[in-house]
């Protein structure tokens, strides 16, 4: 019942901290949905990739919130942070339609548990360090792939996205008591 | 005492190869570290994600692992991950396989060579 309550919760709290409508706009992307050249199809690709993180960061908040193991106020944390990626999980699928791609599709939960060895977590310090790792991942992951990017536009909304991403993991190693990245330039290399 | 030439020798050769150990013991790490931090948000050694898994890459064909869903273009690559191949992937995947789905770089030759290391040991 408890873990009924927190998603449902965590559904109702779901806000996109960046419409559609923005990330459209910002991106310079036309509403309307058109045949895809080379270019624009390798774009989607790319993005498709980074919805696929999204899903799985999701999921993952979910699989910890579900598990009675996080407490106040790292829950309203995670609760935050996970609005923040179904924020980008919206904005990355109306991104893709209106570029004419397909927006790959979440997997059932019961996947990302296993992707990510749900069933090892015993405490709330198992579930930030996946967290973390995950975030850390995620924030590389869209460094990364900015060159790749024909769009600088969405070469652009990658680094906001990166921002975000490393915002969480900045915030959840604190919690963790890990120390700041004792170099320069740490991100993204 | 006196030691021999040949215990000498022998004694300058364990202190190399214990040098050498560690120093390779220091690559492997930063390479596992590299891993997670680089590769982590979509990959796994063990379990397929976003990207496949990279259990005993090395020697296996590209495109092959079973249940994965990959793009066209790598499937029909015929590349084999070998250290030279993964250097090429790592550096620019898009001109390696022009069609592939990672786009990732890893611009530093260092820390491509550090993660293809870690690779090999896993």
């Amino acid at each position: 019942m408890q873990s009924l309550k927190r998603r449902t919760f965590l559904t109702a709290s779901g806000v996109a901290t960046l419409s559609a409508a923005t990330f459209g706009l910002i991106a310079g992307v036309p509403g309307r949905a058109f045949a895809m050249g080379s270019t624009q199809a390798r774009d989607v690709d790319i993005l498709n990739v980074a919805l696929g993180l999204e899903h799985e960061a999701i999921n993952a908040y979910q699989l910890g919130a579900q598990s009675g193991l996080l407490q106040k106020p790292v829950l309203d944390a995670a609760v935050l942070f996970q609005s923040h990626h179904k924020g980008h999980r919206d904005a990355l699928m109306s991104t893709i339609e209106k570029l004419g791609g397909r927006p790959v599709m979440e997997k059932p939960m019961a996947e990302y548990a296993k992707a990510l060895n749900a069933g090892s977590i015993k405490s709330q310090e198992d579930i930030l360090n996946l967290a973390a790792r995950l975030e850390l991942g995620a924030s590389n992951a869209y460094l990364g792939v900015i060159p790749a990017f024909q769009d600088v536009n969405l070469a652009k909304v990658a680094a906001r996205l990166a921002a975000d991403e490393t915002m969480h993991w900045t915030a959840l190693s604190s919690v963790l008591g890990k120390p700041l990245p004792g170099a320069p330039l740490s991100f993204g290399a | 005492m006196r030691l021999s030439a040949s215990a000498r020798s022998a004694i300058a050769l364990l202190l190399v190869s214990a040098a050498c150990a560690t120093a390779r013991a220091a690559d492997v790490e930063r390479g596992r570290a590299l891993y997670e931090s680089r590769c982590g948000g979509c990959h796994s050694l063990d379990q397929d994600r976003i990207g496949p898994r990279h259990r005993d890459l090395i020697g296996r064909k590209a495109g092959s692992v079973a249940g994965f869903e990959y793009s066209q273009a790598l499937r029909a690559s015929r590349i084999v991950w070998n250290a030279e191949t993964l250097e090429a992937w790592l550096a620019d995947p898009e001109r390696l396989v022009p069609g592939q789905r990672m786009n990732y770089r890893v611009p530093e030759a260092a820390d491509r060579a550090a993660l293809i290391d870690y690779l090999k040991t896993n």
